[in-house]
């Protein structure tokens, strides 16, 4: 990860408006392949509004963002994979049948067209790379379970495994643990981060929970507000104020100790 | 426990208590029926349960002497035919409708306001217009029926297709689903279940609307019967055909029910215990 290589986000003065209400301002950023951001902030100050822009769900006011110097597209597609805090997987498909539905929308196939369904040899083959990644999140043994007899963690790790299939150029956590405990908690926080290096991942992940944005990410982003008027709070947007770079297993007290005394309004 | 909220009958007694006001219901009946009888040997309005059994008989397992067929079953088979097709036929038509109205922009907004504004003409309204433009055959009975439910079940379907988690369309869109691909892979197949609590739910309007048309204009039928023996004040025929119709309602809605759970256990173990 030189910084010779192009990044593969560019965020150009990206601005994002309802109404009257500026909710980004002013976004400059750009983000190399491989790296994991980390998106902390106060509710209400854009996190989830710039998710939607990278998601494509929303478009920006003013500005724009590239992947690999591209415009992204302006819906959800496959460059993109997504982990929301729930409803992230088909209730009405067991475990490997959730991940196998990302290669049954592969265009290539007539029956996956026409049926969104493949058959035959396409099937089985889709199956085995399905149950592959079921293994890699520790999900072999309950492949054929539907979501409803999973537990909390377990749903998220299928959400993951079936947001890996399409091998996302980048993936998107909105919140991933913020319903779990914090046992299962921790051994998600394992998992994310063997699947990061393993699949060479660049991952945005929103959270509310401050060390784990500094646990898990290479890079931590603070959204919050520079510019303030009292009488229209509306007026001004977030920005990302803080861009502290990460190494994994650094001291990160010191960097947390500093944020949470440099901006006690939010609390 | 001591609060009444908390007190749970055992399972023996919920049954004991369930069959309780049937068990009351058919004793009234009795007591105020022999009472009539014993005044009036004649007295047609609250027959024995002797007469009853005759007019059974003689309508099930006796051929009628005029057309030499056995008009219960003639009568059974006849409306079932019509409530049949007619309710298959709304279901396919509310689930394809509904499912499109929910998921494209472009359809729902032709066709929603039509779909309201159709759903709140009274069907019985337009029953004189199905008759005239149908004929009198088996067509306007059907054609009635479907007027009658399908809005009801387009309008659900498409309520239900809305309250798809809109994270669940993102994440199939992230997945490289294209817009059928999607609708038949991710929401067609929840909505299954839902088209048949829908069904369930408009059978009973079904029934109104088939018998309605049949008590108007028909030769055979269960409704056609209950209005041709009226005439007679032959409540001995028209009870147990009551009794009948309820039965045949009541083991449709058991099925679907069943039906229901076998081929969608997900729905309803995700929905919890109760499954009523």
């Amino acid at each position: 990860m030189t910084k010779h290589e192009p990044p593969i986000i560019q965020i150009k003065n990206l601005w994002k408006e309802y109404g009257d209400n500026v909710v980004l301002e002013r976004v400059n950023l750009s983000v190399q392949a491989g790296e994991f951001v980390s998106i902390v902030g106060a509710s209400g100050c854009g996190k989830t509004s710039f998710l939607n822009l990278l998601l494509g769900i929303e478009e920006p006011s003013q500005g724009e963002i590239l992947l690999d110097g591209q415009p992204l597209d302006p819906e959800p597609s496959v460059e993109r994979g997504i982990v929301f805090q729930k409803y992230s997987v088909f209730p009405h498909l067991t475990a490997v049948e959730n991940v196998m539905l990302g290669q049954e929308f592969t265009q290539s196939a007539v029956s996956s067209c026409l049926l969104g369904r493949l058959f035959g040899t396409a099937r089985r083959a889709a199956k085995e790379e399905a149950m592959d990644i079921l293994e890699k999140v520790g999900l072999a043994a309950a492949a054929d379970k539907y979501p409803s007899e999973l537990s909390g963690g377990m749903q998220q790790r299928l959400a993951i495994a079936q947001a890996l299939i399409r091998k996302p150029r980048i993936l998107l956590l909105d919140e991933p643990f913020g319903a779990l405990d914090p046992g299962i908690r921790k051994d998600m926080h394992r998992l994310t981060r063997e699947l990061w290096a393993e699949q060479k991942l660049t991952v945005f992940m929103i959270t509310h929970d401050l060390s784990e944005g500094f646990e898990l990410g290479s890079r931590l982003w603070v959204f919050d507000k520079t510019r303030h008027d009292l009488q229209a709070p509306e007026r001004f947007g977030a920005n990302v104020t803080f861009d502290i770079p990460l190494s994994t297993g650094q001291e990160h007290h010191e960097h947390l100790a500093k944020l949470q005394a440099a901006k006690p309004h939010t609390a | 426990m001591t609060r009444l909220i908390n007190r749970q009958p055992s399972r023996y007694s919920r049954l004991m208590l369930g069959l309780l006001p049937f068990i009351v219901l058919f004793v009234i009946y009795l007591v105020t029926s022999d009472a009539r009888l014993a005044e009036n040997p004649s007295d047609k309005l609250l027959p024995s349960l002797g007469s009853f059994a005759d007019a059974i008989v003689r309508m099930g397992f006796e051929p009628s002497k005029r057309t030499g067929e056995y008009l219960l079953w003639q009568d059974t088979f006849a409306s079932l035919q019509r409530l049949g097709i007619a309710v298959g036929l709304s279901a396919m038509i509310g689930l394809v409708i509904g499912v499109f109205n929910g998921m494209i922009p472009y359809v729902r907004s032709p066709l929603s306001p039509l779909v309201t504004a159709l759903s709140l003409i009274p069907p019985m309204a337009i029953l004189p217009i199905l008759f005239i433009t149908f004929g009198l055959g088996e067509l306007s009975k059907v054609v009635l029926i479907v007027i009658g439910i399908t809005p009801v079940i387009i309008r659900d379907i498409q309520l239900r297709t809305d309250a798809l988690p809109s994270e669940q369309l993102i994440k199939a869109q992230t997945l490289g689903g294209n817009s059928w691909q999607i609708i038949l892979r991710v929401v067609l197949p929840q909505t299954m279940p839902r088209l048949i609590d829908a069904v369930r739910l408009t059978l009973g309007s079904a029934w109104l609307f088939l018998i309605a048309a049949e008590a108007i204009a028909a030769t055979e039928g269960l409704g056609y019967r209950i209005f041709l023996v009226r005439r007679y004040l032959a409540m001995d025929v028209i009870l147990p055909y009551v009794f009948w119709i309820t039965t045949l309602a009541f083991a449709m809605d058991w099925s679907l029910k069943r039906i229901s759970i076998l081929a969608f256990p997900w729905y309803h173990s995700a929905q919890g215990a109760r499954n009523d």
